[in-house]
């Protein structure tokens, strides 16, 4: 089927001019792991009885369960003529939130492949990859994919894509990942095009970890590329940043499948593993070095990630919390990014503040604490930084509503970004009513192609946080995309906004929002929770609050009737089931003061699922 | 349809009940139901388990009377293997369904039947639910000359249009009619009336309520009208076609009748019952919520026993195999233990006027009363005295005054 190569180079014993480090940089759904397949497929390193689809994404969900490691990069044989090569393909994580991990992942690579749906073009979250690619020097090969779609229309995408990174629309490969048009002269495109790696073999041994992640059974496994010198099996090796230290129990590639290797050299790129179990012992970044002759100098560009965006977990049922707990702390292992500490709050109880990358870090994490760990969880709406500086001088950092502080304020900043967002031209109108909503400022605004649109704005992240992404998508009948990459801070005239069930604050739905939007958001909450919440036997008021001062009211008639006024002939029995169910409901309602309200109630209020009905 | 019956354990083939039933059986008073499960057709809103003639399943109406005057003799022959103290019965209620829908002769073929198995006691009440259209004054005296006292007419409204969403077949003109016979053969005389109907304003109902005081009754009911799973009107109501009661205007409803009742002479001494006085009051009704014993006969019937409770197979023909097999008709039963005897002495307690003795409550119980007081659900003076007596507004929320009182 291919010219698979003959006799694959070794690991630790590869000229690095036989050696091509490359990554695929697409949309959701653009199709990487499809093309994936095929390349795993035509270089042999699957046979074609073993292949199934999506093949190295069940890995990972393999690893997830903790069977096998994951193939993180892939070493994968490729004949040129008489020269065999060893192509590592490196996965990156698909979002900015990870930007960091992006970048670090782009930085053990000499080349990417820009992978572009033919039917639908480039997307606002590629951009960004793109981007962060043309910052590392990486060098570009733009490929149009799905060309066997009868909607595909390469020739359009092609046009847009030279204009984007330079170039002739005829040097734009087409290929289907599907049939495996066009794989081939991708591949040797891949080593015509990627320069091979640099370093000196003979220095001290300096490797760059890109990934590490956490394997049940084995502990830490961290994904790395080497720069200079080599490492091999037993030796001692080094983190820079920690100057921990740890012996190499294994060290190898995954071709998918993680082979031991007799070691690595200059450009490979391979796993380790030393036994460690916390992925903060192998931080994303570092350095790895050896104990015997280490280096002196890190490789640039490590720094810790920051938590950009908060929220409060809590676990639905309060007895869940100390496996809460134990999931986080197991997720940390994986996760180093993940930040979390013990909170607690009137209307959920016990729970967890939680730092993350952003807003799909936050959906990530909560989605594999459902789905992993089987806990059904609350989350509280997001929250980004801020810092108050008081009337005395005190500055304040707040990641929580709660912390607020009571006093007179003086200033408040609040974290901005630089969001692109990417739509048909139809939709400018719309999206520029909507970021004006949420305090944009338009910073540019560029057409891609014919059609398309690129709209450039600085915007609070608070106000992104803050379901922009679900409006955004509504109104441009999810045909706009998003991006966002922090761009400092400034200051705004914001407040905290508190929500009272019968005078009783209920934090989870206090709120930092401009002063403007204020009343908008006590009358959105007061008007949700009294929805949401049933009746009681008493009047409730809801309030909407910024310190002592009611912006906005509702309240909630007293429940008059609660009694089955029923002829009941000798049915007894039934009517003390449907009592004891009733008991049992009240269990799972949630008191603030007086106040049952169902669990539910909290969570359509916090996730706004109460409009979002009426609108579809 | 019908609503299920609960989940319990097995009830034993003879029937017999477990020795802690006979306990204190004495001191009880013993009540006996008789169910008539059929119907000419089923109102909408009606989940009783009762059937039409199409549902039968080829069983026979004329075959009724003598199976369930079987397990009037197995009643008997139960209870005394069981070791129950032998009782007259007090009170005697038949229920449907649409009792009247039989011959007048087969109803006093099976009120002979509990007559010459329990015997009666001194001023035994014997009740019968009737529909208007279904009974004229020759059926009426022919059920006082069997030993009838009472008979309860299933008025329900005055107003056609409520009559109508009902499904209720009977002419609101015979209601008067048929009161009034009652009275002249010498039968105490009530009427079940439902507020809340789809559609009836505070209007209608005021009619309603006024209609059925010109028929000076001895005693009222008045149910808000519950929409019942399964039912007919659960699916209109689901389909938009009816709306839904509106439980604001039921509390209003309730109120009215409340008001309008009391002004006329009739005072209330259960949640949904009013009488005239001590002695119209039904007996049988109070029984319920009382913790009596009763026997319940025929398909579905409940009965309750020194604290076992224990319910019929539901449908006529297997009711009707189980008694031409000899076999007890019971399906399950339920043992209840002291904690579940309790709750269940508050749950029925609290809906009667004469109330709960506030003493005999737990003591978490008798800290919740202090906010029931607060909260306006539980008369202060009463309360003072020791009684636990629901204020009006309480009674619309009797079920989450049990809650609140049980919730420990
Ligand atoms: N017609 C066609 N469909 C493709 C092609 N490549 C991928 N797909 C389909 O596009 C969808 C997304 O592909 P996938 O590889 O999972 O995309 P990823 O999210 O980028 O990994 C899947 O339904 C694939 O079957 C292609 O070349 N042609
Ligand atoms: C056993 S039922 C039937 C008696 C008789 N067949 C009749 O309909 O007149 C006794 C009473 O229960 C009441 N009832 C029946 N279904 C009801 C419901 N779904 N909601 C409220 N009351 C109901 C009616 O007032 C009815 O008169
Ligand atoms: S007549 Fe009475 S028992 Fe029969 S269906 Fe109507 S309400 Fe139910
Ligand atoms: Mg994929």
């Amino acid at each position: 089927m291919s010219p698979k190569a003959l006799r694959a180079q070794e690991p630790s014993a590869t000229d690095p001019a036989f050696i091509r480090n490359f990554c695929i940089i697409a949309h959701i759904d653009h199709g990487k792991s499809t093309l994936a397949d095929r390349m795993l497929q035509m270089t042999g390193v699957v046979s074609d009885r073993d292949m199934r689809a999506q093949y190295l994404d069940r890995m990972d969900i393999e690893r997830e369960r903790g069977i096998t490691i994951k193939s993180q990069a892939v070493r994968m044989p490729w004949s040129q003529g008489a020269d065999t090569f060893a192509l590592n393909m490196i996965d990156t994580p698909g979002h900015v939130d990870f930007s960091y991990e992006v970048s670090r992942s782009l930085a053990a690579c000499e080349g990417a492949i820009l992978l572009v749906d033919a039917a639908q073009g480039i997307e606002a979250q590629t951009l960004a990859n793109l981007y962060l690619a043309l910052e590392n020097d990486l060098e570009i090969i733009p490929v149009l994919n799905k060309i066997d779609l009868p909607a595909a229309d390469p020739d359009k995408y092609a046009a847009e894509l030279a204009s984007l990174i330079g170039g002739d629309p005829a040097d734009v490969l087409r290929v289907s990942g599907k049939t495996g048009m066009g794989v081939e002269d991708l591949l040797d495109r891949v080593v015509e095009r990627i320069p091979a790696p640099k370093g000196d073999a003979n220095a001290p041994t300096r490797a760059m970890i890109f990934d590490s992640v956490y394997d049940s059974y084995r502990g830490v496994v961290t994904y790395v590329r080497m720069i200079d010198g080599s490492l091999s099996p037993r030796e001692r090796i080094q983190m820079m940043s920690t100057r921990s230290t740890h012996e190499l129990l294994e060290i190898g590639v995954s071709s998918p499948e993680p082979i031991p290797s007799k070691g690595l050299g200059v450009g490979e790129v391979g796993y380790l593993i030393t036994g460690v179990k916390d992925v903060r012992l192998s931080k994303v970044g570092d350095t790895v070095t050896t104990l015997k002759s280490p280096a002196t100098d890190a490789l640039p560009g490590y720094t810790d990630p920051k938590p950009m965006v908060f929220s409060g977990l809590y676990p639905i049922d309060g007895g869940d919390y100390p496996d809460l707990r134990e999931a986080l702390d197991k997720l940390k292992l994986s996760d180093a990014s993940l930040n979390y500490e013990p909170e607690t709050s009137v209307a959920l109880g016990f729970g967890f503040r939680c730092g993350f990358l952003g807003l799909l870090h936050l959906e990530i994490i909560t989605e594999r604490l459902e789905r992993e760990f089987g806990l059904d969880l609350i989350t509280t709406a997001p929250s980004v930084i801020y810092e108050v500086r008081t009337e005395d001088k005190k500055t304040v950092t707040v990641t929580n509503p709660s912390e607020f502080p009571t006093g007179k304020i003086q200033a408040v900043s609040e974290p901005v970004v630089r969001a692109a967002i990417l739509a048909p031209k139809d939709y400018v109108g719309t999206i520029m009513e909507l970021c004006q909503s949420r305090r944009g400022t338009l910073l540019g605004m560029e057409y891609l192609g014919e059609d398309r649109v690129e709209l450039r704005y600085s915007m609070p992240l608070g106000e992104i946080v803050f379901d922009f992404f679900d409006h955004l998508k509504s109104r441009t009948q999810g045909y706009a995309s998003l991006d966002y990459e922090p761009m400092g801070e400034q200051e705004a005239d914001l407040v905290k906004v508190d929500i009272l069930l019968q005078g009783e604050q209920v934090d989870a739905f206090s709120a930092i929002v401009h002063r403007e939007k204020a009343y908008a958001y006590g009358v959105l909450m007061t008007e949700r929770l009294k929805k949401l919440i049933p009746r009681q036997q008493f009047e409730v008021p809801i309030q909407a609050a910024i310190g002592a001062r009611i912006i906005a009211r509702e309240s909630i008639r007293a429940m008059r009737k609660d009694v089955l006024a029923k002829c009941y002939g000798g049915d007894i029995t039934r009517k003390r089931k449907l009592l004891e169910k009733q008991k049992e409901g009240k269990k799972r309602m949630k008191m603030v003061g007086k106040v049952e309200v169902p669990q539910e109630a909290f969570i359509a209020a916090l996730s706004g699922d109460t409009e979002g009905k009426e609108k579809k | 349809m019908a609503g299920a019956l609960p989940l319990g354990d097995p009830a034993p083939a003879d029937g017999l009940l477990p020795v802690s039933a006979a306990a204190g059986s004495g001191d009880r008073p013993f009540g006996m139901y008789l169910h008539v499960p059929f119907c000419r057709v089923r109102c909408g809103y009606c989940d009783f388990n009762t059937y039409t003639s199409d549902e039968l399943r080829g069983v026979k109406r004329t075959d009724y009377a003598g199976q369930a005057a079987d397990e009037v003799r197995l009643s008997a022959h139960v209870l005394r293997e069981s070791g129950v103290a032998p009782r007259p019965v007090s009170t005697v209620f038949f229920g449907g369904g649409t009792p009247t829908l039989l011959p007048a002769a087969d109803l006093a073929m099976m009120l002979a039947a509990v007559r010459d198995e329990h015997g009666f006691a001194p001023g035994a009440e014997v009740t019968t639910e009737a529909n208007p259209d279904s009974v004229d004054r020759d059926y009426l005296a022919t059920l006082k000359e069997a030993g009838f006292t009472r008979v309860s007419f299933g008025m329900q409204s005055a107003v056609p249009h409520v009559l109508a969403t009902l499904e209720r077949t009977h002419d609101p003109e015979r209601v008067p009619l048929v009161v009034a016979w009652a009275r002249e053969v010498g039968l105490q005389v009530s009427v079940d009336l439902i507020y809340g109907t789809p559609g009836e304003t505070l209007a209608d109902w005021e009619r309603s309520i006024d209609q059925a005081l010109a028929t000076r009754p001895d005693h009222i009911s008045a149910y808000s009208l519950i929409v019942e799973p399964g039912t007919k009107l659960a699916r209109q109501i689901r389909s938009g076609q009816v709306a839904e009661p509106d439980e604001d205007l039921q509390a209003d409803m309730y109120d009215l009748a409340d008001e309008r009742f009391q002004d006329a002479g009739y005072g209330w001494y259960e949640v949904s019952n009013w009488s005239t006085g001590h002695d119209t009051r039904s007996r049988h009704n109070l029984s319920y919520w009382t913790g009596a014993d009763w026997w319940g006969i025929g398909p579905g019937a409940h009965s309750h026993v020194g604290g076992v409770r224990w319910w019929n197979v539901k449908h006529p023909a297997a009711y009707a195999g189980r008694m031409a097999e000899g076999a007890s008709p019971a399906a399950g039963r339920e043992t209840l233990d002291s904690d579940v005897q309790e709750m269940e002495r508050i749950m029925l307690g609290v809906r009667i006027a004469d109330g709960l003795d506030i003493r005999s409550l737990a003591p978490e119980g008798r800290v919740a009363v202090a906010g029931l007081i607060a909260d306006g659900f539980v008369d202060a003076a009463a309360a003072l005295r020791g009684h636990l007596v629901l204020t009006r507004p309480g009674r619309l929320m009797a079920d989450a005054v049990v809650r609140r009182l049980t919730d420990y």
